[in-house]
């Protein structure tokens, strides 16, 4: 059986500038990284494989440099690396990304049987949540999101019971493998790869499928299988605030604005 | 009343041959050890056993050392008594009286008899020390008794079989030998029979007690004996915190998880040891209570190496892990707790170097088993990913510079490359540091510039850590940069980035000229390059506390003290544990990085060994040493002292100062 983690390489955002003129992204230089929320997706792939054997597959759909986050992941244990690579892929949105995804999951399923898909809740460059919900409706897995434990796994009668993190709550679901399942951060502590492992996986395979490969409708992938566009990119303007003095360079001066406008507004007792 | 040589010959050769055997089987454990060169400068080696071996001076830097050095120089020259002693057993004609001219048997035999006597007196001094006041908790052991006593035994043997020989009359030479003759006078009341007895038993006390000592050592920590002064010559020429590189190659292994990953000479150190305690006082960790014990260690060593030395010759796997719980192993927290200060390795008599193993096992855990503090997690993907350990935007680093003209560095347009570090272009308090420093450099009219940007961190934290693999990484990347830039003087801030620039990247072929800020401003001055105004620091009274890896590790101890007295017209305060035996600011070793849940906290125990002497002012050279100061005065609520980097009070000098 297979465990599939899906991982999206992403700009590193704690460095991404927005170009002011263009409105756009400035990739120029900017150091790549797996999503953040998808280190513990396949965190908990890579434990699923510890403690049940399966084989741990990791995916991810991206340009060819993608490939550096799958030898990451083939460094950290996973059995195969497949990257979905193809330049009719480029400039997809949630949709379409999801169709490849969905896709390349089936092929392997002719392989093994795929039980479990795990997502990470959403990426930090796109925020929108959508790839891991729209694997499993494709593909008709159960769809469990937002996951921050798995409470049970029962193989005889395949079922999975995990809880969900929600907003001031916590819902414990049971449902019905295969499931895909997108997870926060609290769900695990990811491992750190050993160097034996890294020095394996640098040599390993990432094995690489395009379109001829997944075999689907030019028109639902890619650019023409995006129906979203992005209009414009901007930095909300502020509405309210302003910056006291130069921190930078004068934190005591600074420091002494902010002591006497919490003063005037009597919000600090002396 | 001579013994007879039918009894003794064969005892004595039988001792002779186990002690051998013992002594190979013991030594020859250290070949399952990795390969390490210690064998070259042979002149250099003879020196240092010379002056460390024979002459103690490192055994004389504790005041109870005096009284070593008076037991190791009888030993040596009693060994002379105690092999005509032997050999007189075997061939009874064999004695130096009869051999020897008068003019030189003479002295000898006046020698051995005043030394004996000392040796009596420093065995029994080191007994009562031992009980009284013993070096360290847990050093009054059966084991270390028994060998004194043992000693003190040999001594007293010798003086009543001597006394004997002289009362009965059969020592032509009791005139040269007092002590023994006093006593001779005091047995004098004795019929010649039981003077008799007394003399043979006497031999044979001696002779057993002798020979039961000898066979004793291979199996007792005083095994020292043999090794220490070998091991003296066998010591680390260069800095020993600069630990050997591993190569990265499939099939390899990496720092040490069995007893056979470390080198020989990593094993013949344990063999060295005879837990004297010196490291494990000097140690900040067990200082404060933490389950790292230097001394401790080296003992697990031994143990392990005993408990698993003869399966691995036989070609067998190691059974007992070298790190882990019990007897023979160190346990992990023991390993985390080492601030890398070098402060056992400066303690140690005869140069056992505990905390190169201590990395080594952090290496293991790091790169065989990814196994770490939780904490350390996001400092290596911080430091691979952005080569900063807070994981800011590497973008950000020229940041501090804010308004200020800060040229970068161009082979040819500037002189020095100014290498900030991630401290002193990140960390707000350090900031200002860099900025004083700034000042300083202009304010002399330096040539520097910065890489701004495009600086990395110089990775001494993974390194200590025990990342090896991403510090290997780091270290290419920039001394491929220093070299495409044609580097060649740099002038550091942090001593961190002092001490891998200058030591650990000499590994990687570079060789640059690195002037740490205290040294620089210290010619600078000296040059009258700077002027400034005489002035008090703030709040006055300043005292200085020395950074680990400044002082121990490199040996700059002065420059920042001139600098102060220059800069401020007094020497500064010290604190009792100052220079060599300074004591660690908790920061060191990656500590920094790692929560302190152990024991007292490392940099309270520090500040208020400062706080003592009520200073104004706790003057660093050192970001993590700023970090743990102030951190350390905050919990004590101090009232009006501060922490300073020398680079600080140099700036508010500057004459002209806006």
């Amino acid at each position: 059986m297979y465990v599939v983690a899906c991982i999206k390489q992403v700009p590193d955002t704690t460095q991404v500038q927005i170009d002011p003129v263009t409105n756009t992204l400035v990739r120029d230089g900017i150091p790549f990284i797996i999503n953040p929320y998808d280190t513990h997706a396949l965190e908990e792939s890579l434990r699923m494989k510890g403690r049940y054997g399966f084989k741990a597959a990791a995916l991810s759909m991206g340009p060819p440099n993608a490939e550096a986050a799958l030898r990451k992941a083939l460094a950290l244990g996973v059995d195969e690396a497949i990257l979905l690579s193809d330049r009719a892929f480029g400039g997809a949105d949630t949709l379409s990304t999801s169709n490849v995804l969905a896709a390349a999951i089936s092929k392997l399923a002719q392989d093994d049987e795929v039980g479990i898909v795990f997502c990470g809740k959403q990426t930090i460059d796109g925020d929108t949540a959508q790839v891991g919900p729209g694997i499993a409706i494709r593909l008709g897995f159960s769809q469990l999101t937002l996951v921050d434990r798995i409470e049970h796994l029962d193989f005889l009668s395949k079922k999975i019971r995990v809880r969900r993190k929600l907003e001031g709550r916590y819902e414990i679901v049971e449902a019905k493998l295969p499931a895909m399942i997108t997870v926060v951060r609290e769900l695990n502590r990811p491992r750190y790869p050993t160097v034996p492992m890294r020095l394996k996986a640098a040599k390993g395979e990432v094995r690489v499928w395009d379109n001829s490969e997944l075999k689907l409708d030019p028109n639902s992938i890619g650019l023409k299988g995006s129906p979203t566009w992005v209009s414009r990119i901007f930095s909300p303007e502020r509405s309210k605030g302003e910056m006291l003095g130069d921190g930078l360079n004068d934190p005591k001066g600074t420091a002494r604005l902010l002591v006497e406008r919490l003063l005037a507004r009597d919000m600090l007792a002396v | 009343m001579q013994p007879d040589p039918v009894i003794f010959t064969p005892l004595l050769a039988a001792a002779c041959t186990i002690f051998l055997w013992s002594c190979y089987r013991r030594f020859s454990l250290v070949t399952v050890g990795a390969a390490e060169d210690r064998f070259s400068n042979t002149w250099d080696r003879l020196q240092a056993m010379f002056v460390y071996a024979f002459l103690q001076k490192r055994v004389v830097k504790r005041p109870f050392g005096v009284n070593h050095v008076f037991i190791f120089w009888s030993f040596l020259i009693l060994a002379v008594a105690n092999t005509e002693f032997l050999i007189s057993g075997v061939f009874p004609a064999a004695k130096l009286s009869l051999l020897l001219p008068a003019a030189l048997y003479q002295p000898l035999l006046f020698a051995f008899d005043l030394v004996s006597l000392f040796a009596l007196a420093a065995v029994v001094i080191a007994l009562v020390r031992r009980a009284v006041a013993p070096p360290y908790k847990g050093a009054r052991t059966g084991e270390a008794f028994a060998i004194l006593s043992m000693i003190g035994t040999l001594m007293l043997a010798y003086f009543s079989f001597h006394a004997a020989e002289i009362a009965l009359g059969h020592e032509p030479a009791a005139h040269v030998m007092p002590l023994s003759s006093l006593l001779a006078a005091a047995l004098s009341s004795l019929s010649p029979e039981t003077l008799g007895t007394v003399g043979v038993a006497s031999w044979w006390l001696h002779a057993g007690v002798l020979l039961f000592f000898l066979n004793y050592l291979p199996y007792s920590k005083h095994m020292h004996i043999l090794a220490a002064i070998p091991n003296c010559y066998f010591k680390g020429l260069g800095t020993p915190n600069t630990q050997a590189r591993e190569e990265f190659a499939e099939g390899n292994v990496y720092g040490a998880g069995s007893i056979e990953n470390f080198t020989w000479k990593d094993l013949f150190d344990s063999f060295s040891c005879t837990e004297c305690g010196r490291c494990e006082n000097a140690c900040p960790a067990a200082a404060t209570g933490k389950p790292l014990n230097p001394r401790l260690v080296m003992h697990d060593i031994k143990v392990n190496l005993l408990a698993n030395g003869a399966q691995l010759q036989r070609g067998g796997v190691a059974t007992v892990p070298v790190i882990g719980e019990g007897e023979g192993s160190v346990e992990v927290d023991a390993l985390w707790s080492c601030t890398t200060c070098g402060a056992c390795l400066n303690a140690c008599p005869v140069f056992i170097e505990q905390m190169p193993k201590i990395n080594k096992m952090r290496r293991h855990l790091v790169q065989m088993e990814a196994d770490f503090p939780e904490e350390l997690l996001n400092l290596f993907e911080n430091m691979e990913q952005r080569s900063n350990p807070w994981g800011i935007a590497p973008g950000d680093r020229g940041k501090w510079v804010g308004g200020h003209e800060v040229k970068p560095f161009e082979a040819g347009q500037t002189e020095y490359l100014f290498y900030v570090g991630c401290a002193g272009s990140f960390d707000s308090r350090a900031k200002q540091v860099t900025l004083s420093m700034a000042r300083i450099l202009d304010a002399a009219g330096i040539s520097w510039g910065i890489l701004g940007k495009e600086e990395k961190c110089c990775g001494d934290s993974v390194r200590r850590l025990g990342n090896e693999y991403v510090f290997d990484k780091m270290a290419r990347e920039n001394v491929a940069m220093f070299q495409e830039k044609k580097v060649t003087k740099v002038i550091t801030q942090c001593p961190h980035c002092f001490s891998t620039l200058k030591n650990d990247y000499r590994q990687y072929g570079l060789e640059l000229e690195v002037i740490p800020h205290a040294e620089l401003i210290e010619q600078l001055l000296g040059e009258g390059k700077l002027q400034l105004d005489m002035h008090e620091a703030t709040g006055g009274n300043i005292v200085f506390h020395d950074s680990c890896y400044l002082g121990r590790h490199n040996g700059v101890y002065e420059a920042p003290r001139k600098v102060i007295a220059q800069a401020t017209g007094t020497a500064p305060a010290e604190m009792p544990r100052n220079r060599e035996n300074s004591f660690c600011c908790g920061a060191g070793g990656g500590r920094m990085w790692l929560e302190e849940h152990l024991g007292e906290r490392i940099n309270l125990n520090r500040v208020n060994e400062a706080l003592a002497g009520s200073p104004g002012t706790i003057c660093v050279t050192c970001p993590y040493c700023m970090t743990m100061m102030e951190d350390g005065l905050k919990d004590r609520a101090s009232g009006q002292t501060k922490v300073k980097d020398i680079a600080e009070i140099v700036a508010e000098g500057l004459k002209g100062r806006a």
